[in-house]
């Protein structure tokens, strides 16, 4: 199609409904999407489901104009459109909310979205800027203190940012990726809810990638579900049922079944968190005088806004924080986070953002593989030496057991998805024999089937006797797994109670610092 | 010996295995580089009025025409395989020193005054000159193991640190030079006292190379060994890849910081040992060549391979070597060739961002991100 439609400046304040026609999308010999239709409503909330690499962020890149597709139109409004960059999706008022914050930290809400306009002049009057944010605050469904610095706004308040900042930008198709991944269940269903209320009224047309079905179930309309490039399927989001989504999302993948809680009679405390404190880089105490103690076969979840020290309290136990104050014991012995104790006390983790906390992403999947035995036998001879047969055939083996999809042992590990990745680190980690597990949002930002896949991994370590730490800000995983609940606020634990004796509000209340 | 690559079935795999993607990268780029380098230093030439092919041409003759010309490009390239090294190794590990002119100018000085009192008191030079070896890898380590310890324990930018360490390292040269330890017989160039030919190191029999160039080669091909076949190399190019997983995984990072560089430094003393044992005889400012400094050229261009380093450091000494060649018949300054250099290390950064973005040689990924 050569005919070239004029671009018109975005004036319409009502969300567009927006059609994608046999979009095609091919990588060199790989095909992305595949002949993809959707049809999303004007005024609709439209979840888009799909596995990991099932082709929703190439649609949505082609959708922004970051990828000039193969075949097949987008059309706004039944109009077709040339979308070939950013700019023109921009002009068009299509807007994206991406997973991670795109807002200047330094700055505030309200210079924030004032740079994001295309014509932001190069001084501002901000006599005359005021009194316009003013006028268009007052016409949103909620607000953001405009003169706070964007890095003191709850991650709440910054998605909500976001999220102004493409009606600022009059952009009134949304997409938005994960927006809740980021966000406390309390203040997703806030931000969710005033979304779903706009698209209602017509304001604006949504467009949501998504895992979580219950979030789609409580707030979407309609939705449609991508596997390997195809649409499998699709309709009222109200009708359809949970496991009809999954079964369009996972096809006939078998998905490992959860893994049963075992009863143990071993209560003997493994894991001792005495006392720990730790400060951050600014030297403000961050783990404040925490004490805990983890039984074998148990796994103790805690919860907590994010923020409150959880990922300073596994930093520490990583080795990857100074404990300023306070010890950690194993079996009743000092733990010190270095190599040789986690190999005496067979300590093991799975850090959160792995690529960044436990691979090294340009180093290969078999070297990566190898990081808790590269200098053991087999894979070292003679304490030193390390020739490369012995690491690659162990890497084979794992690969194979832990189902990481990979094209080679020697690809780097940054060329898998998120999901593989962290099979790699599973394989790595859980393979041998584990007495202690510190986990920390093990299923961020996975799909479904790696979700249930990596859950029923940690409940066989519990299941085998490890004693397990599992950090996680998604309280739907702590309420499913852990055996104890633990509520972490102001960088100490101000609540324990066994899982069965609590419930998600008493919970909430005291993660609210109550 | 293993198999062969076996693909994992699930993406019927086209094309290559990732590791020969990325040695023919790591060849391709670089060469490209070079190339292009010669057509803008061409450029260079046009302008003046000279013509290319004769520079070309010369450099060629003045590097490899001639036995002689052969023996006096490996004897350039010996002090540059040890400083590619002093950069290369540190590099491995994720940091960027540039100390490792002031870690040869350091350890050349070293080697020179421990043989003061050894010449002195008439020791053999077969006691002496290991001794003095020991000095100058020992006083570079120390200086560019500095460097690390101030990064790691510190946070201090070892890049920063490690250049100005440099300068530090070439005064402390001058402030004994030209003082205490000056050769009162040395008028017109401060110097420290003649060692004399007994406690010079002699050639490679069959030619004049002298041993520093058999040093580096030992050394290139230990160090690689070390980087890739040993589990200090493993845990340090851990390290140097993501030091949050490094210290997950337990290891010690201080240590493996402080020991590169250490090394790093020792490589670089060693060349300040050749070039007072087996050249100067005496230690003064003639130390303060710039092979430190063209030792990161080698090593870049080497992409920190220690065994690349070698034909690289080779290369960059037959231009060194045809510099005079050049100046005589071309009528040109002998800062042509630093032209030439300091064009080849622009470009060589340019074509840093070419690596993973040569279209056809793209691996697939596994997953489409979502």
């Amino acid at each position: 199609m050569n005919a070239v439609t004029p671009i018109a400046p975005a004036a319409a304040l009502s969300g567009p409904a927006l059609q994608t026609v046999g979009m095609t999308k091919v990588f060199g010999g790989f095909t992305a999407l595949d002949d993809l239709s959707i049809d999303v409503k004007a005024g609709s909330f439209h979840a888009l489901l799909g596995e990991n690499g099932a082709g929703k962020s190439t649609l949505v890149k082609c959708i922004m104009g970051f990828y000039t597709p193969t075949k097949g139109s987008v059309l706004l409004d039944g109009q077709e459109k040339t979308i070939r960059s950013p700019r023109d999706a921009r002009d068009l008022g299509i807007g994206m909310v991406y997973q991670q914050f795109t807002l200047v930290p330094c700055l505030t809400a309200a210079e924030n979205l004032v740079i994001s306009r295309a014509d932001a002049p190069a001084i501002f009057d901000w006599k005359k800027e005021k009194p316009r944010l003013d006028e268009f605050m007052d016409k949103m469904p909620f607000r953001v203190r405009l003169n706070e610095q964007v890095s003191s706004l709850s991650a709440g308040e910054k998605q909500k940012l976001e999220i102004l900042k493409l009606l600022y930008l009059e952009q009134r198709f949304m997409i938005l990726d994960e927006p809740t991944s980021v966000l406390t269940p309390g203040e997703a269903d806030e931000v969710l809810g005033l979304l779903g209320e706009m698209a209602r009224r017509g304001e604006v047309t949504v467009l949501m990638i998504s895992h979580k079905f219950r979030e789609v179930k409580a707030f979407c309309d309609s939705f449609s579900v991508l596997r390997r490039g195809k649409l499998t399927g699709g309709g009222d989001a109200q009708a359809a049922s949970v496991a009809e989504m999954s079964r369009m999302m996972i096809g006939d993948t078998e998905v490992r079944d959860r893994a049963e809680r075992r009863k143990h009679n071993d209560t003997r405390a493994v894991l001792d968190l005495a006392g720990l404190c730790a400060e951050d880089s600014e030297g403000r105490t961050v783990v404040n005088a925490l004490n805990l103690k983890v039984n074998a076969g148990e796994i103790v979840g805690i919860a907590g806004v994010s923020g409150n020290g959880q990922s300073a309290l596994v930093e520490l136990l990583a080795g990857q924080k100074e404990i300023k104050d306070g010890g950690i014991f194993i079996h009743g012995k000092p733990f010190e986070p270095k190599r040789k104790d986690f190999d005496r006390f067979k300590v093991f983790g799975l850090p959160e953002e792995p690529l960044k906390n436990a691979t090294v992403p340009r180093m290969s999947v078999a070297e990566n593989i190898a990081f808790r035995s590269y200098d053991k036998p087999p894979i070292a001879s003679l304490g030193w030496w390390l020739p490369p047969g012995p690491m690659r055939k162990k890497a084979e083996e794992l690969i194979d057991k832990y189902r990481v999809k990979t094209t080679s042992p020697d690809s780097p590990i940054e060329s898998l998805s998120g999901g593989n990745v962290q099979r790699a680190v599973l394989a790595r980690e859980l393979s041998g024999d584990v007495d202690v597990l510190i986990v920390a949002n093990p299923c961020f930002g996975l799909d479904f089937a790696s979700v249930a896949e990596i859950r029923s991994q940690i409940m066989e370590q519990r299941n085998r006797g490890a004693a397990v730490l599992l950090v996680s800000e998604d309280l739907d995983e702590i309420l499913e797994l852990s055996d104890r609940v633990a509520v972490m606020s102001g960088g100490a634990i101000n609540y324990v109670s066994p899982i069965d004796a609590t419930d998600r509000n008493t919970i909430g209340q005291h993660m609210a610092g109550h | 010996m293993t198999a062969v690559v076996s693909p994992a079935p699930i993406a019927a795999s086209r094309g290559l295995d990732p590791r020969a993607i990325s040695s023919i990268e790591a060849i391709l780029i670089p060469v490209g580089a070079l190339v292009a380098s010669a057509i803008l230093f061409s450029v260079f030439l046009l302008a003046l009025g000279k013509s290319p092919l004769t520079f070309f041409s010369l450099v060629w003759t003045g590097g490899f025409g001639s036995a002689f010309s052969i023996q006096n490009s490996l004897q350039r390239a010996a002090p540059l395989i040890l400083t590619g090294l002093a950069f290369a190794i540190p590099a491995r590990i994720g940091l960027t020193l540039l100390g490792a002119e002031g870690a040869l100018v350091l350890g050349g000085f070293s080697a020179a005054a421990v043989a003061i009192p050894l010449v002195t008191f008439g020791f053999p030079a077969f006691i002496g000159l290991p001794l003095m070896a020991l000095a100058a890898m020992l006083a570079g380590g120390v200086w560019i193991g500095l460097a690390g310890w101030l990064r790691h324990y510190r946070g201090v930018n070892e890049t920063i640190s490690s250049l100005l360490l440099g300068y530090i390292a070439i005064a402390i040269m001058n402030f004994f030079v030209e003082g205490l330890l000056r050769d009162p017989a040395s008028a017109n160039k401060p110097s420290t006292m003649p060692m004399g030919d007994a406690y010079r190191v002699g050639s490679i029999p069959g030619t004049s190379v002298h041993w520093g160039l058999a040093a580096g080669l030992i050394l290139a091909v230990v160090l690689y060994i070390l980087m890739t076949r040993t589990t200090f190399g493993f845990a340090a190019r851990m390290t140097g890849g993501n030091v949050r997983a490094a210290k997950a995984q337990g290891l010690p990072v201080g240590f493996l910081v402080v020991t590169c560089c250490a090394i790093a430094g020792a490589c670089a003393g060693l060349a300040g040992f050749y070039e007072i044992a087996a050249i100067h005889g005496q230690a003064n400012a003639s130390l303060v060549a710039g092979y430190g400094f063209t030792g990161i050229l080698v090593a870049f261009l080497a992409r920190q391979n220690p065994l690349a380093i070698i034909p690289v450091a080779i290369m960059f000494g037959a231009l060194d070597a045809a510099g005079g060649l050049v100046q005589r018949r071309m009528a040109m300054p002998d800062a042509t060739v630093l032209v030439l250099q300091g064009i080849i290390f622009v470009v060589l950064l340019v074509s840093e961002t070419f690596y993973g973005r040569i279209p056809f040689l793209q691996p697939r990924k596994t997953g489409d991100r979502t």
